[in-house]
């Protein structure tokens, strides 16, 4: 069996959301669990480029843009609320701290 | 031989995103960062999607992670935040992380195994735009828009977050 199949890459996938789940669950700093989010997205959507490559579906492509897409409003979101909390008086980027952001 | 890139790609994406988790510095986890989503551009394209590679090279590589690096040189990050972080990363940390990360592993790849083989003759051929662009404004055209409305929904939230930023507005100490 060739070493490119789908199999394989739904393998890459696996790793990838496990170190993003890792990162999330293990750093205290909301940015870089931002950065883990980022990684366990691109896992899912490597998953489902490679389901649409093993059943020979575009549809995988077309999750993967809806899958874009969340990202990108996810990041927006997710960097404006950083901010807020930066300059709120929370340099630190705790996780601990966030339950005092308001407004 | 023909799946060299693709274990090169894999090993380069896997590599950067275990050092994104374990950098102290945000600037240098950022860095890696921008690796993933470069080297699993590759992986698309040895999977035979080469319109979601491009994808991935623009949106990802190039707009998300150009998100990222401007609020880095916003919050203006220092020494005091780098011994911060490795006060934060104490191995003990890692334990029960690693632990409950390392059984979603193994149970996810005890999962793939069931899965069966393809043939190899036909199994990567390529899945180009146009099918992609077909597809997506046929049967697909409601998650279109539903996608359309997630970025405007984005976009007024982020503004909204994001105004009075500095303190003169309502509701700011």
């Amino acid at each position: 069996m060739s070493a490119a199949s789908p199999t394989h890459a739904l393998l890459l996938a696996t790793l990838l959301f496990a170190v993003g789940m890792l990162g999330v669950l293990a750093r205290r700093n909301l940015l870089l669990m931002l950065m883990s989010i980022e990684i366990m997205l691109n896992a899912a959507a490597l998953a489902f480029i490679a389901a649409g490559a093993r059943w020979h579906a575009a549809q995988g492509q077309v999750m993967f843009l809806m899958i874009l897409s969340l990202a990108a409003a996810e990041a927006a979101v997710g960097l404006a609320i950083i901010l807020r909390l930066h300059s709120a008086g929370r340099p630190t980027l705790d996780a601990d701290t966030g339950n005092r952001l308001k407004g | 031989m023909s799946d060299l890139p693709f274990i090169l790609f894999s090993l380069v994406a896997a590599w950067a995103a275990i050092m994104v988790v374990t950098r102290a510095v945000a600037v240098h986890a950022l860095l890696y960062l921008v690796v993933v989503p470069l080297s699993l551009a590759g992986v698309f394209f040895t999977l035979g999607a080469p319109f979601a590679a491009m994808l991935e090279v623009i949106i990802y590589a190039g707009a998300v992670m150009v998100l990222f690096v401007f609020v880095v040189m916003m919050l203006n990050l220092g020494r005091s935040d780098r011994d911060r972080e490795r006060h934060w990363m104490a191995p003990a940390v890692w334990i029960g992380p690693a632990l409950l990360s390392g059984l979603l592993l193994i149970a996810l790849c005890i999962t793939l195994r069931t899965i069966p083989p393809t043939a190899a003759s036909d199994a990567m051929v390529p899945i180009g735009p146009q099918s992609v662009g077909l597809l997506l404004y046929g049967p697909y055209v409601l998650s279109v828009e539903l996608a359309s409305f997630l970025l405007l929904a984005g976009l007024v939230s982020a503004f909204h977050i994001g105004r009075n930023i500095r303190g003169t507005g309502t509701g700011e100490p």
